[in-house]
């Protein structure tokens, strides 16, 4: 079964642009969170770290700050 | 362990040039870098990179990556150098995650954002404390932050964050801002920033997030109430890994004008390097100037 995919992101960060592109070129459905206009999720993501520091990727619970192109794969499985 | 012709450092404007070139010359070589693009990729608008009359700079940082690519390069990328060393005739580079051996290397790994150093700065990073306004900016949301810096880095942040933010604090160590003028006007006219001239930062305060900055001026010393702190004090060279080559006392590396370094068998280019204009364009030709050297290089010299 697919795993569930969250972004945390805002529309100007690169690596937010890069982690989503890196996705979408690995075929992977995710839900964007633009942190930005969203306080809920603003909040939300940085319950869930700690930090504000964008990206943010929850992949089925499993946290991942920044665009680590390592971690997301070994996470994902790909 | 595989020895390499080549080894470059880094995979922003220079080091993906020099890459290109480096697989069109079907040399054995490996790129190492902790990111892709560089500053590049972290330039809003691009206007001046020739052939492009306008581009974002995580699309051009994405062309380049696309480019380099096309030839099946090796690249290590998330992967930090901590040290190079010359052993005989062949260099050792030693990562955060691996070792790695090659008989020249290209040293283009560019500037990153000056830091601080105050207490406080390292444990709040990510957690109020920023390098990047464009990244972050939007985070602060109503909230009152400082812009550390005076110059037109600090300036475009100002601006960026003019819209966003509640109050803005310019904490600036000089008399005046620098900057461009039609900024500074833009930025003296606003009615959510003060400017606080002759002024430093000296430590970060705060619990899981920053609360507080403690600034100090001729006068006195206070404690100031934000949420954010926004550093834009320029910039710093990545060269701290390169011991033994000649660097100036900004700690660029000195090449000539072929990119060779005091050592030989070591190419430098880019924004790391002591090269005037620190410009894409520039650090792109620099990287294939430097990687057409190393090339030279190896043709001339008789390896074991």
């Amino acid at each position: 079964m697919a795993k569930s995919v969250k972004v945390y992101s805002t529309s100007t960060c690169p690596w937010c642009i890069r982690a989503k592109q890196f996705l979408k070129d690995n075929n992977i459905e995710f839900q964007n969170l633009d942190v930005s206009g969203d306080q809920l999720a603003a909040d939300e993501m940085m319950a869930k770290t700690g930090q504000m520091g964008v990206p943010v990727i929850d992949i089925d619970g499993e946290i991942i700050i920044g665009f680590d192109k390592e971690k997301i794969k070994l996470a994902l499985g790909i | 362990m595989d020895i390499h012709d080549l080894i470059i450092i880094g995979a922003g404007p220079a080091g993906i040039t020099a890459s290109v070139y480096a697989a069109r010359k079907q040399l054995d070589f490996l790129v190492i870098s902790r990111d892709i693009g560089g500053q590049a990729a972290w330039s809003g608008e691009i206007e001046n990179y020739t052939g492009y009359q306008f581009i974002t700079g995580p699309e051009l940082a994405k062309k380049f990556e696309e480019h380099m690519l096309k030839y099946g390069t090796a690249l290590k990328e998330n992967e930090e150098v901590l040290e190079l060393e010359k052993t005989g005739q062949l260099f050792n580079v030693k990562t955060d995650k691996g070792r790695y051996q090659a008989r020249c290397v290209i040293i283009a790994s560019g500037k990153k954002a000056r830091e601080l150093d105050v207490p406080g700065e390292k444990e709040f990073k990510n957690r109020g404390v920023t390098y990047c306004a464009t990244c972050d900016g939007p985070l602060f949301s109503g909230k009152d932050v400082a812009v550390v810096g005076g110059g037109n880095s600090a300036l475009d942040a100002v601006l960026q964050l003019m819209k966003i933010a509640g109050h803005i604090y310019i904490i600036n160590h000089s008399p005046e801002l620098a900057g461009d003028a039609i900024m500074r006007r833009k930025v003296e006219e606003a009615a959510n920033v003060r400017i606080l001239n002759n002024t430093f930062v000296t430590a970060v305060l705060g619990d899981k997030f920053v609360k507080s900055i403690k600034i100090k001026s001729l006068l006195q010393e206070k404690e100031l109430v934000v949420q954010g702190v926004f550093v834009e004090i320029g910039l710093t060279p990545n060269s701290a890994f390169a011991k033994g080559v000649g660097k100036n006392p900004e700690n660029e590396i000195i090449v000539d004008a072929r990119n060779q370094t005091n050592i030989a068998g070591v190419f430098a280019a880019g924004d790391v390097t002591d090269v005037p204009e620190k410009q894409i364009i520039v650090a792109a030709g620099e990287g294939s100037k430097a990687l057409l050297s190393a090339f030279h290089y190896l043709s001339k010299n008789q390896f074991n």
